[in-house]
């Protein structure tokens, strides 16, 4: 029986770990949506309309009403439609749930952006110290198939960044960060994620991601 | 001497009254000890301590929406240049207050405290909308003011001269947007703040709610309601929550704290 979906557009860019969350969320639970992308160097008035105080993608817009932020858009995502849910349902497993994710965006995702992408070798080294850090505090964590359990949950979706992002960046800058001889078990997730069915289907070209990640490199150590 | 004696006619009597009672009165007695250790278990049951330090905001959040809902708790204060071996346990990856411990059971940062308060505690206000747009709004403004306001408002307060100017204007930008913002949000049926006090209050007054004792120390006033209508009549209303009046530690001592804290900020950056 299909569900009352109601009108729902999401605002992204392909290679955004962000706008794919999003993407993967609405996927599995099964919700149609239409899907715009945008270039971030020319952003569309929708856009800007949609999200006029970050400016960002992914926007999802459900029946008009525009959303901003991948994680509070995967939290309304899992409010609104019930099925595979991404969140536990007791309130302290809950919070878990938002500690992690919280944790990977505010600490785990800018430490390794910085790690890789900063001119200055000494803020490269501390900024790499720290990602292994916190990639050893979700490794500590990690105590089944997934961070979700035997299915992928909010965690998982929001640590996709490490999953995928994160080996092209290594392969682009020469960094190496998620070995599987210090982090075995978060390696594996990472394996088990990208090759979940539905992730596998939302995952950007690798070889694009690559070039990307390389050009942008080289364009900090060369203004170096 | 004659407290003993008193003390031999106290157990004299009970001896008696306990020889007198009916079988139906003892068993009210012992229903009533029952029910006295029940209640005492269930204060147990739900025993929730804070780790908290008075000065800081992210405490004050937590604070807030114990006191709005009305939750008993056992406050521990740290110290922040000297953490107890218990925060250091229940906090591992950040190592920072406030920790809200529920039955043994610790949550960490601020905003997941508020929400595992709202979901577990589910008689009296309610602190997050129930309708989830409306939900993700409180998320996403309460985000807002925490990542682009705060920081920023900080930096007004470590800063002075040029380096206080750049600040304060980025300030101003954003809270034009949150103006903005709050012009459709609070006009969506968020009458009357006591009412509805919520997340997005609490976020908002653990930066603002001291505003009078920022004023003072700083000489610049930000929340002007000629340039932010919106945010300064939020803010009054803000105020007068009982709980925010009874979470609001005394005015001279955050003047202090400011003060020192702006004192030793400036010093640092002038010897550096």
């Amino acid at each position: 029986m299909a569900k009352e979906y109601g009108e729902v557009q999401l605002f992204g860019v392909g290679g955004s770990p962000y706008a794919r969350r999003v993407r993967i969320a609405l996927e599995m639970k099964g919700v149609q949506y239409t899907y715009f992308e945008e270039d971030l160097r020319n952003k569309s008035d929708l856009l800007l309309k949609y999200n006029p105080v970050h400016k960002k993608v992914p926007v999802l817009v459900h029946n008009g009403k525009p959303l901003a932020e991948s994680l509070v858009i995967l939290e309304y995502i899992d409010d609104t439609w019930g099925n595979h849910p991404i969140l536990p349902q007791q309130p302290y497993d809950r919070a878990l749930a938002q500690f992690w994710s919280r944790f990977i965006d505010d600490k785990c995702l800018p430490a390794i952006t910085k790690a890789a992408f900063t001119a200055n070798k000494e803020e490269r080294d501390n900024s790499a110290e720290e990602s292994l850090e916190a990639l050893q505090f979700l490794e500590n964590e990690l105590k089944h198939k997934f961070f979700g359990g035997e299915t992928i949950g909010l965690v998982d979706i929001a640590a996709g960044f490490i999953a995928f992002w994160l080996p092209a960046i290594e392969e682009a800058v020469g960094l190496k960060l998620l070995s599987c001889e210090k982090f075995p078990k978060l390696h594996k997730w990472g394996q088990e994620f990208t090759n979940h069915p539905v992730v596998k289907e939302n995952l950007p070209p690798r070889d694009k991601l690559v070039g990307f990640f390389k050009a942008r490199y080289a364009s900090i150590t060369a203004s170096k | 001497m004659e407290n003993l004696g008193n003390k031999f006619k106290t157990i004299y009597i009970n001896i008696a009254i306990g020889l007198t009672r009916t079988p139906s009165s003892i068993h009210r007695m012992q229903y009533n000890i029952l029910q006295k250790k029940k209640s005492r278990a269930m204060a147990e049951q739900n025993k929730v301590i804070l780790h908290g330090m008075w000065a800081s905001p992210y405490v004050k959040r937590v604070e807030l929406a114990l006191n709005h809902k009305g939750i008993p708790y056992q406050y521990v204060e740290e110290d922040l240049a000297n953490k107890s071996d218990l925060l250091l346990k229940y906090n591992p990856v950040h190592k920072k207050v406030p920790v809200l411990v529920h039955n043994g059971k610790p949550i960490a940062e601020s905003m997941v405290i508020l929400e595992y308060i709202d979901e577990t505690w589910k008689d009296g206000p309610k602190l997050l909308p129930t309708d989830s747009y409306k939900r993700a709004q409180a998320r996403f403004w309460s985000n807002f003011i925490q990542d682009q306001l705060f920081e920023n408002s900080f930096l007004v307060l470590k800063t002075d001269g040029e380096a206080q100017q750049k600040a304060l204007d980025q300030v101003c930008e954003k809270l034009n947007l949150l103006e903005d913002g709050m012009k459709t949000y609070l006009a969506e049926g968020n009458v009357g703040v006591e009412n509805n006090f919520g997340i997005l209050d609490i976020v908002f007054c653990s930066i603002f709610g001291a505003y009078k004792a920022q004023e003072e120390v700083l000489g610049i006033k930000l929340m002007v309601p000629e340039k932010f209508p919106v945010l300064f009549s939020w803010l009054m209303a803000i105020v007068e929550v009982e709980a925010v009046k009874k979470a609001a530690p005394p005015y001279e001592k955050t003047v202090a704290i400011l003060q020192r804290f702006r004192q030793s900020a400036l010093k640092f950056s002038a010897a550096a």
